[in-house]
């Protein structure tokens, strides 16, 4: 292994310094030299990144995405490790279909690849899926989540909440009742009323949420909620931490840029399940993740082929891409704003995720001892976006939108993933 | 004007100049030779991803009537799903030289998405399109009501007409186009329905709202009620419990007929639920507009044509 030192590199509580790392750990923060010199004047030296929601599609859709190309965009995003969500086809809903993309995770080697467990068999919201196995498998999973399907049934949530206590597992929810977004297109306000479009209404998130943080008080049980896109949500959540509930809860940086507004353009790219909401909604997001109120930015890459997104709105599929945009997205929202700051933007990006699904060597301080993961922006640059980047898709919602902040090396255990922003492999 | 996609995208002007069109087209419907060599050599194709046999034929009377080809296209299945995708479809038609798309779909959106694509570059006609818009059913709404208030009506607008819409707002493509386009042409609209039925964000743009039809009617000094068709498929959403429900809180009866009173005229975009939105008494009143909007329908559109497609005055 490489031995290296970024020098006079920016840490997060502003000090100027070098970083040493030999042998995938961090040797010392000082003023010495060792190995190779790479010159981190101006860049922001952070945990590397870690991206508790994406859809890496493999197997099963390999058309939109795989591991590796979803490891690349990751990589390239600053991540250093990323959950993958369990509606792949067969469903990550058996040890050995996590065990499988946790394999293909480490032969791609660029980030770690944590799989997410499915809640219920094949995300049919019926009965459990043998979360147990899943646990004690070599991918050793702890977040389960039956995301882009709400676990609707109050029984079977309450169930699985206890469930997972014994291997003290999270269970992150989709909110999102499903009687209430039948057929639902997006946002349910004034421009859904203009276009025509079946509205999704805030309460059918908020509704969820109130229940689950209750089952979540009455079973002692982790929650965490994924992908919260209303000011009411936050109310809840909010409420629910004061009361000591063990809740968290993530924002995506779509939900904390983008509006319903949007949808004027009848594009598909803005349609997302959480839909984009209203201005009221993005502040609303945005303060919660300042104070404390949302825990972590994930991204919820879903990566779609063309032909599913170019065509009418109704028939076009939800999501969008966002691993090469967080980090901007994030910078934008804490730091240039002026509401925070880089030990904040540590905390939502990497030390709180990898508390949520008790990764370890990852989401650490940069100290001594530690395992080298280490991102280094420059917050100084800006882009315009433009195109899907390494995915293998191009639902790109940020499309002509110049963004601050460019990710310069991503250090993974040690060893370039990234640097100078190209993909090291 | 390259296409018609939404009543929003009409100026005033715009819109009295197809009205006024309109009026020289249904002049050339009442002779014996109803045709004019306007779009010959032009095609124009009908594409109907949903049945509507009564629109398709207003649009196809319309575009011969204009002396142009006409290729009637019904698609079935959505994309994706089934079948061949809206792109697909578009550039097929596209190759095959169409002048004019006329697009009825049954998703919001898609004749914009169509116009905006650059899939065609022939112009787009919205024919309805989910529960987004109808635009050529609001002008030829506007043209009936136009002509049933004003013995000249060339050059003028609505100014001070109220109308009221009755129904299934939510869902309606029609109300959203009249709402739009009446007030455009300064009317003011009443919106009268069910509140499962009625947005916020719609009423909020409207002169005024009621929950209940009577309330409407003695409330607001109607010159028009324009009654909307009642989706069977509503009730079972449990929008409204049960037709006589409905029929007996929202249904223009005869006994509302008379409340009204002899000045205000009855619309109906068609086909109609005798007996549910609408009774006999009221569909077939010499107050009744509702076969003269069909027959309008073919003069409008014939207009719509001709400024999309005859190089007309923007070109």
């Amino acid at each position: 292994m490489s031995e290296f030192t970024l020098v006079n590199a920016t840490m997060a509580d502003g000090s100027v310094t070098n970083v040493g790392v030999a042998a995938g750990v961090i040797k010392f923060i000082g003023n010495e030299v060792m190995g190779e010199s790479i010159d981190a004047k101006g860049l922001v030296a952070l945990p590397g990144f870690i991206d508790l929601h994406t859809h890496l599609r493999e197997p099963g859709f390999e058309q939109s995405e795989t591991v590796l190309s979803g490891s690349r965009a990751a990589a390239l995003g600053g991540f250093t490790a990323v959950h993958a969500m369990a509606n792949t086809m067969p469903v990550a809903d058996t040890a050995g279909v996590v065990e499988q993309i946790k394999s293909l995770g480490d032969e791609a080697g660029l980030v770690q690849v944590q799989p997410i467990g499915a809640v219920t068999v094949g995300l049919g919201g019926e009965r459990l899926a043998e979360l147990g196995a899943m646990a004690n498998s070599r991918a050793k999973v702890t977040i389960f989540s039956d995301d882009g399907k709400c676990v609707s049934d109050p029984l079977l949530m309450r169930r699985a909440l206890a469930y997972v206590k014994s291997f003290d597992g999270v269970i992150a929810q989709h909110a999102q009742e499903p009687r209430l977004t039948e057929n639902s297109q997006m946002h349910e306000g004034n421009v859904s009323a203009e276009l025509g479009l079946a509205g999704w209404p805030a309460v059918a998130e908020e509704s969820i949420i109130a229940r689950d943080v209750l089952l979540a008080e009455a079973t002692g049980s982790r929650l965490h909620i994924c992908h919260l896109s209303t000011a009411g949500s936050v109310e809840i959540i909010r409420w629910a931490k004061r009361r000591g509930i063990k809740v968290t809860a993530e924002v995506t940086p779509h939900h904390l840029l983008l509006t319903d507004e949007l949808a004027r353009t009848y594009n598909p790219v803005y349609k997302v399940n959480p839909p984009l909401r209203t201005d009221a909604d993005v502040k609303a997001l945005r303060e919660a993740l300042v104070d404390g109120t949302i825990d972590i930015v994930a991204t919820d890459h879903a990566p779609h082929p063309v032909e599913a997104k170019e065509c009418e709105w109704a028939a076009a599929a939800f999501g969008m891409l966002g691993l090469e945009t967080a980090a901007s997205i994030a910078q934008l929202v804490l730091i240039d704003s002026g509401e925070s700051n880089w030990q904040r933007f540590s905390e939502v990006m990497s030390l709180n995720p990898a508390a949520i699904s008790k990764l370890a060597d990852q989401g650490q301080l940069l100290a001594v001892g530690n395992v080298a993961n280490i991102t280094l922006i420059n917050p100084a640059a800006t882009r315009v976006i433009s195109g899907g980047g390494a995915s293998k898709s191009s639902n790109q919602p940020f499309e002509g939108i110049e963004l601050p902040g460019t990710v310069i090396h991503t250090i993974y255990r040690g060893a370039f993933s990234v640097r100078d922003s190209k993909l090291a492999k | 004007m390259k296409h018609l996609v939404s009543v929003a995208d009409l100026t005033r002007e715009a819109a009295i100049a197809i009205l006024d069109t309109s009026l020289e087209m249904s002049e050339v419907n009442d002779r014996d030779i109803k045709k004019l060599p306007t779009l010959r050599g032009k095609t124009v194709v009908n594409l109907f991803f949903e049945d509507s046999t009564r629109t398709r034929i207003s649009f196809e009377v319309a575009a011969k009537r204009l002396s142009a080809d006409v290729i009637n296209f019904a698609a079935k299945g959505s994309s994706v799903s089934k079948g061949e995708s809206l792109k697909d479809t578009a550039q097929t038609l596209e190759a095959i030289g169409a002048d004019a798309v006329v697009i009825r779909h049954h998703a919001s959106g898609a004749a914009h998405m169509l116009a905006n694509s650059g899939w065609v570059k022939g112009s787009v006609i919205n024919a309805g399109d989910g529960t987004h818009e109808h635009p050529t059913q609001a002008l030829l709404d506007a043209f009936t009501l136009r002509s049933a208030i004003h013995t000249d009506a060339r050059g003028k607008g609505l100014d001070g007409v109220s109308v009221a819409i009755v129904g299934d707002i939510a869902h309606s493509r029609v109300a959203r186009s009249n709402l739009v386009l009446l007030k455009q042409l300064g009317a003011k609209v009443y919106l009268v329905g069910p509140p499962t039925l009625l947005p916020n964000a719609l009423v909020k743009r409207a002169d005024g709202f009621s929950y209940s039809l009577d309330e409407a009617i003695s409330t607001f000094k109607l010159d028009a009620v324009m009654m909307l068709r009642v989706q069977l498929e509503r009730m079972t959403a449990g929008f409204f419990p049960s037709e006589r429900e409905y029929a007996r809180i929202w249904g223009l009866n005869a006994d509302r007929l008379a409340l009204l009173g002899s000045e205000t005229f009855v619309m109906h975009p068609g086909p109609m639920n005798r007996g549910l939105e609408i009774d006999a008494a009221a569909a077939d009143s010499k107050n009744s507009l509702v076969l003269k909007q069909v027959a309008n329908g073919v003069s409008v559109r014939m207009a719509v044509l001709y400024h999309l497609l005859s190089g007309g005055e923007n070109e």
